[in-house]
């Protein structure tokens, strides 16, 4: 099978690598690039554990060809936290406020939610419930996702406020 | 002489993070920063991939299995099938019920999606091409999917392999397609209880198969250097050295040359129990090949191969006086173990702990029994996210209760308080023979009804009857409650083993001469956060802060020997080694104590983090101090060091209880049922961390949520598996799940050393018989006394089609 040249920002890093054109985006991420944050879970687009940033949106990496993601701008769970290194809001949540227990799920769940509060920097329970419904947990019966993620919001809110 | 100023005792038991505090998770820094190193994540040089060829059919000869395509694709190095097992007596494995699994298809394919060829390919890409190019041929045969016509004259014959074969591991085998026959009890009292009954009520409750399905899938690197002759494989494992000595005694491969790692697991909720036939496929590729094979199932076969639950079809019958004693209970059960019988059951317990099934009652007389029989299914047969067996009784139960409440026109609650075991009951033996631990049921129950108000609930319902009734809603609502029992924490050695390794767990501590530690334990953490609560165990037993103390688990090479996570066993056993080991550790540093202080051992007193002099605090040392001391001081008739090992059997169960209602409100015309609350209170014991134990309730409720509002693998008459991938196999939401409401009492156990019980499965078998009483309680007064689970949009409308009020 001939390859084709895949060239994107991941993480801020420019990539530029030859991969088989039904490459699996999440399997480039994974064993190409060695980026494990994002995980497979079901293969069909549902678990929501391989969700990645492309371009502003929330995507499934696992139902997505590389090529799809050419000259995209690709962030994973890798990529949130500060330049200096400093957690996001949301990954200091999650653990305050016990939104994870695996950790499987946690990565994509995460990524998602950064989006959503871009998105709705201030949603309701509902709409983080919403928001949240293509990435499925089996652990933490969601309750305490939606709070951290609401905790979150309302810190990143306020953090604006003070800047403004 | 010591710092002068002391910290008070609250702010030292502080800084210890111990038993009892919320402290945050130890685990959460890599999870959330995508630094977890699960299985998949797992690459090493030159890395093989395996895939398997799948039955198409449910029942079928194979005919023969063509593997030339295959070989020629570019990239493929092998295709392993059971004649190439075979020479290493390798195509069959022992299950752990005491039966025998296909490891690669012998002759007959059994289920749909057996595994028939192992594919080794330099990628995941290769493997799967190499998987469409084997041909396999097939001769259907008629396929038996209904447990109860298993036993009939004319049924299939499955298992052509025990031919002839009359006695099974656990006793007779009275057809060809039976497995065992279990019983626990006095039959002929409680027949002649409930033939002298004022009241019987008899059901046919099922408990339909579903799947635990944890987000990550099953799946292991094996890799065999053949320089020093050890095979390492790293898995999915819940129980990691069961499986080394399982591995060892299959391949005659030395115990101390094989060593099994858990990494991170991505939950377990018991699909990771048992040994599936991709690990053995990893390990003998990687054995011939000599290069690392890694195997990852993909979620559709997770689904439909590895570890289906429950699939009970349980006949309660219940008897009563008029006022409504509870007089006797019967159960008898038809186990569908679909082809092999590979149930994670503790050797004895081939029913796992059915025989819970009198449940929180006091019952004068009871009887159980179970027949397993094979069917053309997928083998398993695991405790998902229970006890073994006990979400199946507990759902028995209380379903059965409901139903006595209808014929008996009491209310539910009423009914459980009249008949709970009373406190001054414990320690309290049942009719099946369990010695229940500890308990003050009707103060849960009572707390329960009040935080709902539950009366203002019926009230509500009455109202809510007669406006449906005059036409003014399409809504009815319902009340489930139910009272729970769990048995936990398997096991006692007499009496509780698995391939005959007895059930203890265990705990090595070793403490550094700064005054930090590291503690090994047999079990693994697949999201409960063990590196969390243990160590908040150690910190309060030993004395030196929870952020001081490393845990580790899952790498059989260091850990000390255990027998894994499962059946809410690690608080109550490993938890218990914890501490014991703990103790050890403080009786050796009370001893340099005193020789330091110049006094005798039994003039100190443990405070905290530190022996004192007895009426003089003011003389102590503190356990950081006694830690360097156990290094560099030379204390007569003492060795050097302070480390110590527990191996902790326990002298029984524990039986963690609660009480959960929920109220429901259910649209006659489309089947919705809305969850409108739920509150459960949860009875575990000490408390270790309640910040955990909250999130523990909240997953398992949810699970809960999942089996009985829609969670079922099924089968149709030709054995295809329906609802085989997450399409149709329901797992919630954020939207369908609800906000749910906890509670606690906390009566310890009297035994433990802690007094801690377990509580992670407690949610799951009290929440499910929660939902079903709620949905059946909202078509009570039609006249319902029992529909089947799932409880899905299409079945509630046919529920309610049936008693004609559809629109």
């Amino acid at each position: 099978m001939s390859k084709i040249d895949v060239k994107m920002t991941v993480n801020g890093t420019e990539v530029e690598k030859a991969a088989d054109p039904r490459t699996l985006l999440i399997h480039f991420l994974r064993e190409e690039l060695d980026i494990t944050g994002p995980h497979i879970g079901c293969d069909t687009s549902h678990c929501g554990a391989c969700t990645v940033d492309l371009d502003g949106k929330s995507v499934k990496s696992c139902t997505m060809f590389v090529g799809q993601a050419n000259g995209a701008e690709v962030t994973t769970i890798e990529g949130i936290s500060g330049d200096d290194g400093s957690l996001h809001v949301l990954q200091d949540a999650f653990r305050e406020h016990h939104g994870l227990q695996c950790g499987f799920c946690t990565p994509g769940m995460i990524t998602r939610a950064y989006r959503l509060l871009q998105e709705n920097p201030d949603p309701t329970d509902e709409e983080i419930r919403f928001g949240i419904a293509g990435n499925l947990c089996r652990c933490t019966g969601y309750q305490n996702i939606v709070k951290a993620i609401r905790v979150a919001a309302q810190q990143l809110n306020s953090a604006q406020e003070a800047a403004e | 002489m010591n710092d002068q100023a002391t910290p008070s005792a609250a702010e030292r038991a502080e800084k210890l993070q111990g038993l009892g505090c919320s402290r945050k998770r130890v685990e959460d820094a890599r999870f959330t920063q995508g630094k977890g190193n699960y299985i998949d994540d797992m690459k090493l040089p030159g890395m093989l991939f395996g895939d398997f060829v799948r039955s198409s059919y449910g029942h079928a000869r194979i005919t023969s299995i063509n593997k030339d395509a295959a070989l020629a694709l570019p990239g493929v190095i092998a295709v392993l099938t059971a004649e190439d097992l075979k020479p290493l007596n390798l195509h069959y494995m022992p299950t752990l019920a005491g039966d025998v699994q296909a490891v690669l298809a012998d002759e007959k394919v059994l289920f749909q999606n057996q595994e028939i060829a192992f594919v080794i390919a330099e990628d995941r890409y290769i493997a799967a091409d190499a998987v469409e190019l084997v041909e396999v041929d097939y001769e259907e045969l008629p396929a038996l999917v209904d447990a109860f016509k298993a036993m009939d004259a004319d049924a299939p014959v499955l298992r052509e392999d025990l031919e002839g074969k009359t006695e099974g591991a656990h006793g007779p085998r009275n057809h060809h397609n039976h497995i065992f026959y279990w019983e626990e009890g006095d039959k002929e009292g409680t027949e002649k209880a409930i033939a002298e009954a004022d009241v019987v009520a008899e059901e046919l409750i099922t408990y339909p198969r579903c799947h635990p399905s944890p987000i990550e899938t099953c799946g292991c690197v094996a890799s065999m250097d053949k320089v020093s002759g050890k095979l390492t494989i790293w898995g999915t494992f819940q129980a990691p050295h069961a499986v080394r000595t399982v591995a060892s005694l299959i391949t005659n491969i030395a115990e101390h040359n094989i060593r099994i790692v858990s990494p991170d697991i991505g939950g377990g909720f018991g699909n990771k129990v048992g040994v599936y036939p991709g690990y053995i496929c990893a390990a003998v590729a990687s054995i011939v090949t000599g290069v690392p094979v890694k195997w990852i199932e993909d979620k559709i076969e997770n689904l439909t191969a590895t570890a289906f639950a429950r699939d009970y079809h349980m006949t309660g019958r219940i008897a009563a006086t008029k006022d409504g004693k509870i007089t006797a209970l019967d159960c008898h059960v038809i186990a569908d173990h679909g082809a092999f019988d590979a149930c994670a059951d503790p050797t004895k317990f081939p029913a796992g702990f059915f025989s819970i099934c009198t449940g929180s009652y006091d019952i004068p007389v009871a009887h159980c029994g179970v027949d397993g029989v094979y069917t053309n299914k997928a083998p398993g047969g695991v405790a998902y996210r229970c006890s073994f067996r006990v979400t199946e009784a507990a759902y028995m139960i209380e379903r059965m209760i409901d139903v006595l409440a209808r014929k008996l026109d009491v209310d539910p609650a009423e009914l459980r308080s009249k008949n709970l075991i009373r406190k001054e009951q414990f320690p309290y033996t049942s009719a099946l023979g369990w010695e229940y631990d500890s308990g003050d049921y009707q103060t849960a129950m009572d707390k329960a009804l009040a935080a709902v108000d539950y009366k203002a609930l019926r009230a509500e319902q009455a109202a809510n009857r007669q406006a449906f009734t005059n036409g003014e809603t399409r809504s009815l609502m319902g009340v489930g409650v139910a009272f729970f029992t769990e048995i936990v924490g398997a096991g006692p050695v007499k009496n509780c083993d698995i391939l005959g390794l007895g059930m203890f767990d265990s705990c090595e501590i070793r403490i550094h001469p700064t005054g930090s530690a590291v503690a090994r334990l047999g079990t693994i953490s697949q999201g409960q956060g063990h590196a969390t609560t243990f160590a908040q165990i150690l910190a309060t037993e030993i004395g030196l802060p929870a952020e001081d103390i490393t845990v580790e688990e899952g790498d059989t090479d260091t850990a000390p020997y255990g027998l894994g996570t499962y059946g809410s066993r690690s608080t109550p056993v490993a938890g218990a080694a914890a501490a014991m080991a703990g103790r050890k550790i403080r009786a050796k540093a009370q001893m340099i104590a005193a020789y330091l202080l110049e006094v005798h051992d039994n003039d100190l007193e443990w405070d905290i983090d530190r022996f004192q002099v007895k009426g003089n605090p003011e003389q102590f040392k503190t356990m950081k101090e006694l830690a360097f001391a156990a290094y560099n001081q030379a204390v007569p008739g003492i060795e050097p060091g302070l480390e110590a090992v527990s191996y902790y059997d326990p002298p029984n169960m524990t039986y963690p209880y609660g009480a959960y209602i929920c109220v429901i409100d259910v649209d006659v015309d489309t089947g919705v049922v809305d969850v409108r609350r739920f509150y459960a209170l949860d009875d575990c014991g000490t408390r270790i961390n309640p910040m955990i134990i909250e999130g523990q309730v909240h997953g398992g409720l949810t699970e809960a949520l999942a089996i009985a509002m829609g969670q079922e693998i099924s089968y149709d008459k030709l054995g295809n598996v329906k609802g085989g991938s997450l399409m149709d196999y329901y797992l919630p939401t954020a939207v369908e799940t609800p906000v749910w409401e906890t509670d606690h009492t906390e009566v310890p156990s009297p035994h433990h050393p802690i007094g801690a019980k377990g509580v992670g499965e407690s949610p799951n078998v009290g929440g499910v018989p929660a939902f079903s009483n709620a949905v059946n309680d909202a078509f009570a007064h039609l006249g319902l006394t029992h529909t089947q689970m799932p409880h899905d949009h299409w079945r509630v409308w046919k529920t309610a089609q049936s008693l004609g009020i559809t629109g």
